[in-house]
């Protein structure tokens, strides 16, 4: 599916994640992280890669395969360095107002990956398990 | 979101009802903050009693607000964090940055002492 760059998109994208999840015997705590953070990488593609420029769309792909959901937000922006983003737990970093979101996204997901689309944008790849044997080890509890 | 502001013995106690996430909620909460210090309000309790959702865009703004209070020569706090919240600023280690209370009147009481 693809979105307009509105923040407001980000909660029905939400929704359709959760009805994804539906029926599954995931864990609540598992479902609120992924949720999160879908947010943060929908965000992060309005906000730094298309810039909220309304014309440009996020593209985005759920699925699930063998116990673990995908998740693919693709952007049309010119790209961002994820590499630039200070580490938000550093002495420095601590009290800045941004740069978290990647963060976070790495926190709740088992596996995030940024790359870079032939022809412009950024594409963000999220995966996690999915049941509570396979819950990442450190995860919020 | 929805803001309600009482003021409890001189401490301006913030009510947050809602989401503060981006695009909605995190720009309301930093311009009831920025109200607040500017009118001369020194101390400031948040309750995130009933705020459902946080993202990092309403976690940045929260710490944009403790800056300004505090370059301000002022103190802002958070009262009754819910879990999920208390979660999000703990793996940021914003958790040691904030005073924290689960009690009104506790949180009232350590602006006096």
């Amino acid at each position: 599916m693809s979105l307009s760059s509105r923040f407001e998109n980000i909660e029905m994208a939400q929704h359709l994640c959760s009805q994804l999840l539906e029926g599954r015997d995931v864990p609540e705590e598992t479902r609120h992280w992924i949720l999160m953070a879908l947010r943060e990488g929908l965000a992060n593609a309005i906000k730094h890669g298309n810039r909220q420029d309304v014309t440009k769309r996020v593209h985005l792909e759920m699925d699930i395969v063998a116990d673990t959901l995908a998740i693919a937000i693709r952007d049309e922006g010119s790209g961002f360095d994820p590499g630039a983003v200070g580490d938000p737990l550093a002495a420095e970093n601590r009290l800045k107002t941004s740069g978290r979101g990647i963060f976070y996204m790495k926190t709740f997901m088992d596996d995030v990956r940024f790359e870079r689309v032939p022809g412009g944008g950024m594409e963000i790849l999220l995966k996690k398990r999915l049941g509570e044997a396979n819950e990442k080890e450190g995860d919020p509890k | 979101m929805k803001t309600n502001v009482r003021d409890v013995g001189g401490v301006a106690v913030v009510d947050l009802k809602g989401k503060i996430t981006i695009g909605s909620g995190d720009v309301q909460l930093r311009e009831t903050i920025n109200k607040l210090v500017d009118s001369g309000k020194k101390n400031i309790l948040v309750d995130m009693h009933d705020v459902t959702t946080i993202d990092s865009s309403g976690i940045g703004e929260l710490v944009g607000c403790y800056t300004s209070v505090t370059n301000k020569g002022g103190k802002l706090k958070l009262l009754h964090l819910p879990p999920k919240i208390n979660d999000v600023l703990t793996v940021t280690q914003l958790i040691t940055v904030f005073d924290v209370y689960e009690s009104e009147s506790e949180a009232l009481a350590s602006f006096r002492g």
